[in-house]
């Protein structure tokens, strides 16, 4: 039997679902309820001199009908004081002894500011101690938060200093907002932080309301930048959790943060080398009964694969990241259309024509191929076309469509495999699964990387390295 | 004006009618004999009797199918969004107008009604009438992609209701406008959807539409025909209310005959023939004079001018077409609690869409298969029915089974076996027509006299309101192209 079981930089953990530092662990009844509902951890909402909020907070992108792909907050740390915090999580730790309890702190810069917070929130019984050096908004103007952890000496000085207290782990949680996250994440690890957690939300703007002009969230008329996070920006964090992992002067145990919602998520990035993974939005949108799934879904996807323990698969797709110059150029892959699934949407051919190599052709129902007719032509050639409402008993006898496939060979689009250069967007497109296959072509030659191209002088003067920097 | 309506909920339907007749029958510049008929009290008291009749006892006894409601903003959103904007969509083919069904389904998901109302009405000007009468089962969402992934398909017909109506809500006028003069003027026959579609697609051309009609309403089957539960009368002047804005003139209570003809024929540059199909065909046996006997059409128009209200207990009709199923529904929606359809062939042979039938049964209409009325009983009424079980002949031809003919107790008899065609009367020899069917160019509309273009039920012998709008647009589009060749080559 597979267990969720874990250990995160020595912290014992039911299971490596964390609820982020953020609303959902506001207080200690919040926390013990989603305790209850499963959760293996929390990281309590960020705990420092108590801030005003204004309101509103929160914004979305609805995409498509779905509402809230991306969530943004202009919301600050805590708004309670200190000590009610503090008092919380010692009653969590004594009614939920086996959860993990993480105290989030954010103080001013100052050595003496962050020693008494350290010490106050072990005191109280907290597990483990994550330093917020990544709140983009409202505090990052007041020198705490990003403005720490965009500033690799200031991220490696606080660190420091609550590593000369601390008893129990430190994690650093970073921001996105820099140029190269491996910079903080190596200060820290020098500094000797005992983990990481990455990643905080990214600066962003949400939208214009198109009927004031005012953007939301709308504070009287105005807003600030906030942070996003939510769906949208796991390939962002997942790309920066693999930046960081990937390198041995950052790499330390990691508490993956960025759109987070099921079991997939999670193993994705435990496969990039996560060893806890924390949710927030996610939650704010579904409620804590979510970690039901991810547990359950994460744990039989396990038993399939043949894994015991997370540290069974953590960082296996490490290695499968590389730089862009080892990726084999001999690799081909070609699209193939299935007859038997497609539906006849022809998205594929507009995607190709209008967005790839028009190398997808609507020719199948015509005498010969036909790389000429553009889709100009072939939505001109259906206008014209007269069609009228069909009687039954006038038009539909043996009117029916005949032929191996249920949708009309004119439809089903056929892929010039000799142009076809394999980027996949058609693939991408297609409403049905395993519709549009990519498929190995075997172009006879051995694996090539530009690399390699380039050290056996194959490449042409000049265009290996078009940047003199590089 | 006051509207008489006191239960507020007609009130608003009332309304409408007023606002739109007031429009019809004042803003048709230049024609006379279309303001005249802003006094026709009586006509509109009868649309306000049945707009108060309308939802009567029979619907409130038993709850009966009713269309798919309009949906809601968020609904429409959601829907919207389920379209995948195929390329080249098969609705779009399928539809005979060719309405771009993927644009206006995606600008209704960006929020963009007005463009999305545009959308639909710059290629179908009846697109309100056709979203609420349309066999979508049948045509774009027959059409649907979605089938063939085991998916519902797209509800294209209520998105295109909910657009249009939004744009009618908005109170916004028909985002067209007319052409500049040309100073070419043509007379259109006939007030029905072809007519309405071919004035509309002139008039954008900047050529004087000038519809002539035997009714006091305009819309044609529209407005009397199409079942009530479907388009209300009300709708169909609603949207013809619009029409009227791009300055299409109308004369109501207008008998075109040949003497007409050759008038308007010597006053109009080109003439276009929307005369739809004539009287529906009689059974030929005795006793269809008696009371209790009528036809389809006549039934469905006195129902929705709200000129009958209620239907006696024992109701047959003769013919299974979609005209006589919705005469049927018709019978049970007035409170008829025992209709009957005879067919004298068998389901696989009756004319009626599938999805007619299935709602026919769910409506409680009762199917007789293989059979047919012999005669008609009743002292000064119809009281009784004589049937005669069919079968069929080796040459196909049905023939009574003998012994095998039996009585049915009946109340009215309504008969939907099909229309005359009336075209030979009138055109006598002017353009060519094969077997009552007026013979067009289907891509101009236009007949053998170049001077005469035609389109909808009196070219294709019957078929639905879009094909007639289809044909009126392409004939519209043929006449402006002949009339420009004419003047670049007097």
């Amino acid at each position: 039997m597979p267990t969720l079981e874990t250990t995160f930089a020595g912290i014992r953990c039911l299971n490596p679902f964390w609820l982020a530092s953020a609303p959902p662990t506001n207080c200690g009844e919040q926390v013990m309820r989603a305790f209850d509902e499963g959760w293996g951890g929390a990281v309590w909402k960020t705990i420092g001199e108590p801030i005003t909020n204004v309101s509103s907070r929160y914004s979305s992108v609805d995409w498509n009908g779905q509402r809230m792909m991306g969530l943004n907050n202009i919301e600050l740390i805590s708004d309670r004081p200190i000590e009610v915090n503090l008092h919380e999580i010692a009653e969590v730790k004594r009614r939920y002894p086996k959860h993990a309890v993480i105290a989030s702190l954010m103080v001013e810069s100052k050595r003496h500011a962050w020693h008494e917070i350290v010490q106050r929130a072990e005191d109280a019984g907290a597990d483990g101690l994550e330093l917020n050096f990544g709140c983009p908004h409202g505090m990052s103007e007041r020198g705490m938060g990003s403005a720490v952890g965009q500033v690799p000496e200031y991220c490696g000085q606080i660190t420091e200093w609550v590593k000369e207290k601390a008893r129990t782990p430190v994690i650093i949680k970073l921001t996105p907002n820099i140029s190269d996250i491996r910079m903080p994440a190596r200060a820290a690890k020098q500094a000797g932080a005992d983990a990481l957690s990455a990643i905080n939300t990214i600066n962003s703007i949400t939208g214009i309301d198109l009927d004031t002009l005012e953007p939301r969230p709308n504070v009287d008329g105005k807003s600030s930048h906030g942070g996003y996070c939510g769906p949208a920006v796991k390939p962002i964090a997942l790309n920066m959790v693999q930046q960081v992992m990937a390198d041995e002067q950052a790499a330390l145990p990691m508490s993956g943060i960025g759109g987070i919602g099921s079991w997939q998520d999670a193993a994705e990035f435990i496969l990039l080398g996560a060893g806890t993974v924390q949710v927030c939005t996610a939650v704010m949108h579904y409620g804590y009964r979510i970690v039901e799934d991810m547990s359950d879904g994460l744990l039989a996807w396990m038993r399939k694969k043949g894994y015991e323990t997370l540290d069974d698969f953590r960082g296996l797709s490490l290695p499968n990241v590389t730089d862009w110059k080892h990726l084999n150029l001999n690799y081909k892959i070609v699209a193939r259309i299935h007859e038997d699934k497609c539906i006849g949407c022809e998205l594929c051919y507009t995607a190709c024509w209008d967005g790839a190599h028009q190398c997808i052709h609507l020719d199948r129902a015509l005498p010969a191929p036909n790389k000429s007719r553009t889709p100009d032509m072939i939505a001109a050639e259906s206008r014209g076309r007269i069609s009228m409402t069909p009687i039954p008993k006038l038009d539909l006898n043996g009117a029916c469509e005949t032929g191996p496939y249920r949708t009309p060979l004119s439809r089903i689009p056929r892929v010039d495999e000799d142009e076809c250069v394999g980027c996949n967007l058609c693939s991408l497109v297609c409403p049905v699964p395993d519709c549009i296959t990519m498929e190995r072509v075997d172009v006879g030659l051995k694996p090539e990387s530009w690399e390699e191209r380039v050290n056996a002088g194959l490449v042409p003067q000049g265009s290996a390295t078009g940047n003199p920097n590089v | 004006m006051h509207c008489v309506c006191s239960d507020s909920r007609f009130a608003k339907k009332c309304c409408i009618i007023r606002t739109s007749e007031a429009r019809i029958f004042q803003d048709a510049p230049g024609a006379p004999e279309a303001r005249r008929i802003s006094n026709n009290e009586r006509l509109i008291e009868r649309v306000y009797k049945f707009l108060r009749a309308g939802p009567g006892r029979a619907r409130d006894r038993c709850p009966l199918p009713r269309p798919a409601p309009a949906f809601d903003k968020v609904a429409a959103l959601s829907e919207a969004n389920r379209c995948l904007y195929c390329f080249d969509a098969p609705c779009t083919s399928a539809c005979p107008t060719h309405i771009d069904v993927p644009r206006f389904i995606k600008k209704i998901a960006s929020g963009n009604l007005e463009g999305s109302a545009k959308t639909i009405l710059d290629a179908n000007i009846l697109g309100a009438s056709c979203a609420r009468a349309c066999p979508v089962d049948v045509l774009c969402e027959g059409a649907c992609v979605l089938h063939r992934y085991n998916r519902q398909p797209i509800a294209i017909g209520r998105l295109q209701r909910f657009a249009i109506e939004a744009l009618q809500e908005s109170g916004a006028t028909l985002p067209f406008t007319p052409g500049a003069d040309t100073g070419k003027s043509v007379a259109l026959i006939g007030g029905g959807p072809a007519s309405l579609a071919c004035a509309a697609e002139l008039r954008r051309h900047g050529i004087r539409a000038e519809i002539f009609d035997a009714r006091p309403l305009p819309g044609g089957l529209n407005t009397y025909g199409i079942a009530e539960y479907k388009l209300p009368l009300a709708e169909s002047l609603r949207e013809i209310d619009m029409l009227a804005q791009l300055g299409v003139q109308f004369h109501f209570n207008v008998t075109v005959d040949a003497q007409k003809l050759a008038q308007l024929e010597a006053s109009h540059d080109a003439v276009f023939l929307g005369i739809g199909l004539g009287a529906i065909h009689k059974l030929g046996i005795a006793g269809e004079a008696l009371e209790g006997v009528t036809n389809a059409l006549d039934y469905i128009a006195a129902y929705k001018s709200g000129e009958i209200t209620s239907a006696p207990e024992r109701v047959a009709i003769i013919g299974a077409g979609n005209t006589a199923i919705d005469a049927a529904n018709a019978a049970v929606r007035l409170g008829a609690s025992e209709v009957h359809m005879i067919y004298r062939r068998g389901l696989q042979q009756m004319s009626a869409f599938a999805h007619e039938y299935e709602h026919a049964k769910q409506e409680g209409v009762k199917f007789l298969w293989h059979m047919k009325p012999i005669g008609l009983k009743g002292a000064d009424k119809v009281e009784g029915m004589d049937l005669a079980k069919l079968e069929a002949t080796s040459d196909g031809s049905l023939v009574p089974r003998s012994g095998e003919e039996f009585q049915m107790k009946v109340d009215l008899i309504i008969l939907a076996i099909g229309q005359a065609t009336h075209a030979d009367s009138l055109l006598d020899n002017k353009v060519m027509i094969e077997r009552g069917r007026i013979l067009i160019d289907r891509a101009t509309g236009q007949t053998s006299n170049p001077k005469y273009f035609a389109g909808g039920d009196c070219t294709n012998g019957g078929r639905e309101v879009v094909d007639a709008v289809a044909d009126g647009k392409r004939a519209g589009i043929g006449i402006a192209a002949w009339l420009e060749g004419q003047h670049a080559n007097p």
